[in-house]
């Protein structure tokens, strides 16, 4: 049994005081009005010398602004008028700036744990011998999806427009000055109703299979000698649900992410947003495992389950490189207008986000986890992890920043407040659940062969 | 050849052969070789066989792969023959180089898999129109074959691998 230790809570509550406090000032420093906008951008452009270049530069790269070229509004000629309309438009970014940096922080945390639930319904499924000594800690992290997903699904409620544009006020009413017919094309999907309503069948598929996973997986401990009809059934409801979760997954990823720019699609971004939270969870695995393991709670796992965790973390870092590669070259190549701008705003505004993300998420762990020694060394996991995980924020920050916040990006008091918020409360919750059962599913029928497991 | 005789243990059974390997490796005895109809794991360590350097051969081997197809899209689409294809002109090859990454890609694959198994096939000494090194042709379908050197008195090597489970037990003269 493992108790959560006063220690670990403290740590956790600090992490969730400190990132309450700095996400609080993210948010009372945005609240700039459209003067003190202006004063900042007659600032800018002092500093930056030609200072009408550097306005109309901006506006290029605007997502919004491609929005409003729809209307009759951008056909307004008049130069006071139009910087003016530019002073709101940042002031717009800048308000939206905090709401997405939360937005980011609690959709990572509960992307980790979604990554790890279907990485758990895999492992029964397969029937895999190795990770059975593994679950508890799985299960453990899973604990977190319902609340976490709540929690993102909540700030996209009360955020509204601050994320996603759709939600704006007219965005659909034919002649508002929000009118936008590709969004009102699209009305029938992207609607706060049923965006909401599917977020809630999503989350209840997803709860309900961890829900009865974990209780078959309990009651498999107490069973008797001989007997795994709960391990039976865990096989069924796990098979089941990865046909729902592939779905599901699909469509969350395009509701809760791609519909910031509800201009642009691509159709393999279900998977692309799956492989980031394949490799996200299951390098959490590995990094409690190896912490509950240098504890000495978990003798039996050995140097042949962290070297298997790291051959996936290495395994499904390239498959993200391949999925990201494979969405970036069609639309570079096709170099088709209203699919290019995607890249061309993160290039142009993004550039060291952009560029760095692929750094730390390919290039790093290929070279640092190729070398199969090196994947049984847990201070090398862990090194190798952390920046896996650094790098799949950024990754997630790339996806939500570029269409809220346009270029007035920062990794400052909102985004880093946000982080430590959701991880205090993620190693609350997940640990919380670890100290709840044996840390060994002991009934689990492959149970020996997972403690006998030798590479 | 210093070994002239060599002990051919025989064994129906890979966990009785990793059993009796143990046993064998225990009693300080040098195990020459082993024949089996499929791979055993474990088996190499079991007989303290240095680990394999064919990961550094492909990661090598990759690295060449990667280079050639650098430097062949360099000079087939930006060198020799640039073209405009999509309204990218291919006067850089930096600026083109998504387009030259699937290349990139196989070929390191491809290089790596074909250059790793040659490397394998030389390093084991097989090429073509060689004779089989197999003793016996039995180890083709469900025997195993433990190949030890007699240095000393073979009677007490015989006695010990006559109780690790060997079906048959061949003392041979290797000089000829």
């Amino acid at each position: 049994m493992y108790t959560f230790s006063k220690r670990l809570k403290i740590f956790a509550a600090a992490l969730i005081i400190i990132g309450s406090a700095l996400t609080f000032i993210g948010f009372s420093n945005s609240l700039k009005s459209l003067d003190d906008v202006k004063a900042m951008l007659a600032n800018e452009s002092a500093h930056h010398g030609g200072g009408h270049q550097s306005v109309d530069n901006a506006h290029d790269a605007h997502k919004l602004e491609t929005l409003h070229d729809n209307n009759a509004h951008a056909e307004v000629s008049h130069a006071v008028s139009h910087e003016d309309e530019h002073a709101e438009h940042v002031m717009h970014q800048i308000h939206n700036r905090p709401w997405s940096a939360v937005y980011v922080a609690a959709f990572f945390f509960m992307m980790i744990s979604l990554g790890v639930l279907a990485f758990y319904a895999i492992q029964f499924a397969a029937q895999a011998g190795w990770s059975p000594l593994l679950f508890r800690v799985m299960e453990a992290i899973t604990y977190y999806l319902l609340p976490g997903a709540l929690i993102v699904v909540g700030i996209a409620y009360v955020g509204g427009d601050h994320i996603f544009i759709w939600m704006q006020e007219g965005m659909t009413t034919e002649g508002h000055e929000n009118y936008d017919k590709l969004v009102a094309g699209k009305a029938d999907w992207l609607n706060k109703f049923w965006f909401v309503g599917r977020a809630l069948i999503f989350i209840a598929g997803w709860s309900l299979y961890r829900f009865f996973a974990r209780k078959f997986s309990l009651a498999q401990d107490d069973a008797e000698k001989g007997d795994i009809k709960n391990y039976k059934k865990t096989f069924r409801i796990s098979a089941a649900f990865l046909v729902f979760f592939i779905y599901t997954e699909s469509m969350m990823s395009w509701d809760w992410i791609m519909s910031v720019d509800p201009h642009w699609f691509s159709t393999l971004f279900g998977w692309y947003v799956f492989a980031s939270m394949f490799v996200s969870g299951i390098t959490v695995i590995a990094l409690i495992t190896i912490y509950l393991k240098s504890k000495g709670l978990l003798p039996m796992v050995n140097d042949s389950h962290i070297h298997d965790l790291a051959k996936f973390m290495f395994g499904i870092s390239v498959f993200w490189t391949y999925l990201w590669f494979s969405q970036f070259m069609l639309i570079w190549y096709s170099n088709i207008p209203e699919e290019v701008t995607y890249f061309i705003t993160r290039i142009e505004d993004y550039n060291l986000p952009f560029f760095g993300m692929i750094v730390m998420n390919f290039l790093f762990p290929l070279l640092l986890l190729m070398n199969s020694d090196y994947k049984r060394l847990p201070w090398f996991v862990i090194m190798a992890g952390v920046v896996i995980l650094g790098g799949h924020y950024i990754d997630i920050f790339n996806m939500i920043m570029p269409a809220t916040v346009g270029d007035r990006w920062f990794i400052g008091y909102p985004e880093i407040g946000a982080i430590l918020l959701f991880a205090g409360l993620f190693i609350f919750v997940v640990f919380h659940s670890l100290s709840k059962a044996p840390l060994i599913p002991k009934g689990n029928p492959l149970i020996k062969e997972s403690e006998h497991f030798h590479y | 050849m210093e070994a002239s005789k060599v002990i051919h243990a025989i064994y129906t059974d890979d966990d009785v052969l990793m059993a009796a390997v143990k046993k064998v490796k225990a009693a300080r005895y040098h195990i020459e070789e082993i024949y089996t109809p499929f791979p055993v794991h474990g088996l190499d360590k079991a007989m303290g066989l240095a680990p394999t350097r064919l990961a550094i051969c492909a990661f090598l081997y990759g690295c060449v792969g990667l280079a050639v197809a650098t430097l062949m899209m360099n000079f087939i689409m930006i060198e020799d023959w640039p073209q405009d294809i999509g309204g990218k002109p291919s006067f850089s090859y930096l600026e083109n180089m998504p387009a030259f990454v699937p290349i990139m890609f196989e070929l390191t694959i491809f290089f790596a898999a074909h250059l790793m198994v040659i490397t394998f096939y030389l390093r084991s000494r097989m090429w073509p129109f060689k004779d089989a090194e197999n003793p016996d042709p039995r180890t083709t379908d469900d025997h195993f074959l433990m190949e030890i050197p007699v240095s000393g008195d073979a009677k007490t090597l015989e006695d010990l691998i006559a109780t690790t489970g060997a079906v048959e037990i061949n003392l041979i003269d290797k000089s000829h």
